[in-house]
């Protein structure tokens, strides 16, 4: 008898006798993350289910990543298949308008450059010892863009998930506070104070309509194995032009978008586990993520300035950091920096069509990404 | 393959591939916009 209720206590407290200093940590990890999204509104719909699930994770004995565990279940229901971040991925496409890049198509160009910080550190990370898989998946944090990040690592390097997620939804959520010194570091006075003309004339609904589709089939036919990110975004937004499917569009941009952003917030914090998440190289993949942004923003201020010199000194190369995928903060932060120094100088359109572009260039760069790899034989 | 040769292909395949297909990208849109304008006085 009373070797029974020796035994039922010990039950009890069992949790506790399991409980490792990785536990502790990653549990205190999974309040930070709580208290960025709750206090400091810091991706709240990510940061808050990631939290969460890192701390459910690393609570001892209840084996909720186990086979039968119910975060194992959500994450081999829509993390290990890529299915989540596609579906968050139509629920984008239905949210964007794409009618500043299309206003002015050479914005596009901008989103093109403010990817170069996702090739550049891929060649960091290997040049630091990463295996070229997840060098990689490192680098696609520069894509600045969670559900590419998450996309191509739960393709490529699974065991960096937690890390590439957290460090890609952090500095996603801080672009305002890393882009504004870059931007003033690269630019001259004059070039800041630049006016830029108002954007000419609004975009057809045929050609907006157009737009999804023809991305789609050229896009697909270039990077085939990046055509999942690319039609899923392009399939949202031809929903949301067409107007015909409103219920639809409604539901991916709210309910499908909503209950995916949970399930994949939840599974990506059940990957943090302790012994897997706290090691130096979580430390250095975060630095890395880092140096992606800040080298996002520095090609694209770059890139502004050749166009800049290319039309004759009519573009602010401001906009040029706004060719990254956080839509819109980084369009909003260009206006902002234009307006500090220029209180006439309204780049907000502009940068709009720069972030619009980023948008579709983060999907790009990981399709070709995707593609070159297929083409070396590295990935099937 | 080794790291060097990765990290270069990647970089100008990458680099190189994401740019040009933005570019041919902004080229057809230029072009869908010539050939759908938006129509003056239309809703």
């Amino acid at each position: 008898m009373e070797q029974a209720i020796l035994s039922g206590l010990q039950g009890l407290i069992n949790g506790f006798l399991h409980l490792d200093w990785r536990s502790v940590v990653m549990i205190i990890v999974g309040f930070v993350l709580l208290w960025l999204g709750i206090k400091k509104d810091c991706e709240p719909l990510l940061l808050v289910p990631i939290g969460f699930g890192c701390v459910l994770t690393n609570i001892p004995l209840a084996d909720l990543m186990g086979a039968e565990g119910f975060l194992r279940v959500i994450y081999d229901m829509g993390i290990s298949n890529e299915l989540f971040p596609l579906l968050i991925f139509v629920g984008i496409g239905a949210m964007t308008d794409f009618g500043p890049v299309l206003a002015s198509p050479s914005t596009f160009m901008l989103g093109a450059a403010g990817q170069f910080g996702i090739f550049l550190t891929l060649a960091l990370a290997l040049a630091l010892g990463f295996p070229q898989l997840d060098a990689v998946s490192i680098g696609i944090i520069g894509a600045c863009d969670g559900p590419t990040a998450i996309y191509v690592t739960s393709k490529f390097a699974p065991h960096l998930l937690g890390a590439v997620s957290v460090a890609a939804y952090s500095y996603m959520s801080l672009v305002p506070v890393i882009q504004p010194p870059i931007m003033k570091l690269l630019t001259t006075e004059k070039e800041r104070n630049t006016i830029m003309p108002a954007m000419a004339g609004s975009v057809s609904k045929t050609t907006k309509l157009l737009f999804p589709l023809v991305i789609t089939v050229l896009g697909g036919l270039i990077a085939p194995k990046g055509l999942p990110l690319l039609g899923t975004i392009m399939l949202g937004n031809l929903m949301k032009e067409s107007g015909v499917v409103s219920r639809l569009t409604k539901a991916s941009e709210n309910e499908i978008a909503n209950v995916v952003t949970l399930f994949l917030g939840l599974s990506i914090g059940a990957t943090m586990v302790g012994s897997a998440f706290l090691r130096a190289e979580t430390l250095i993949i975060l630095c890395l993520g880092f140096v992606a942004i800040c080298l996002d923003t520095v090609c694209g201020v770059c890139f502004g300035k050749i166009m800049r010199v290319m039309s004759g000194g009519k573009v602010n190369p401001l906009i040029g950091a706004a060719g990254i995928s956080a839509f819109p903060m980084a369009a909003r932060v260009a206006q902002k920096e234009g307006q500090k120094y220029n209180k006439k100088s309204y780049l907000l359109m502009h940068a709009m069509g720069a972030n619009a572009g980023g948008q579709i260039g983060s999907v790009i760069a990981a399709a070709v990404m995707l593609s070159v790899l297929a083409g070396m034989g590295i990935i099937k | 393959m080794d790291n060097f040769t990765f990290g270069v292909t990647m970089m100008v395949c990458g680099m190189g591939g994401t740019i040009l297909t933005l570019y041919v990208m902004s080229l057809i849109m230029r072009l869908l916009g010539k050939c759908f304008p938006e129509k003056k006085g239309g809703k």
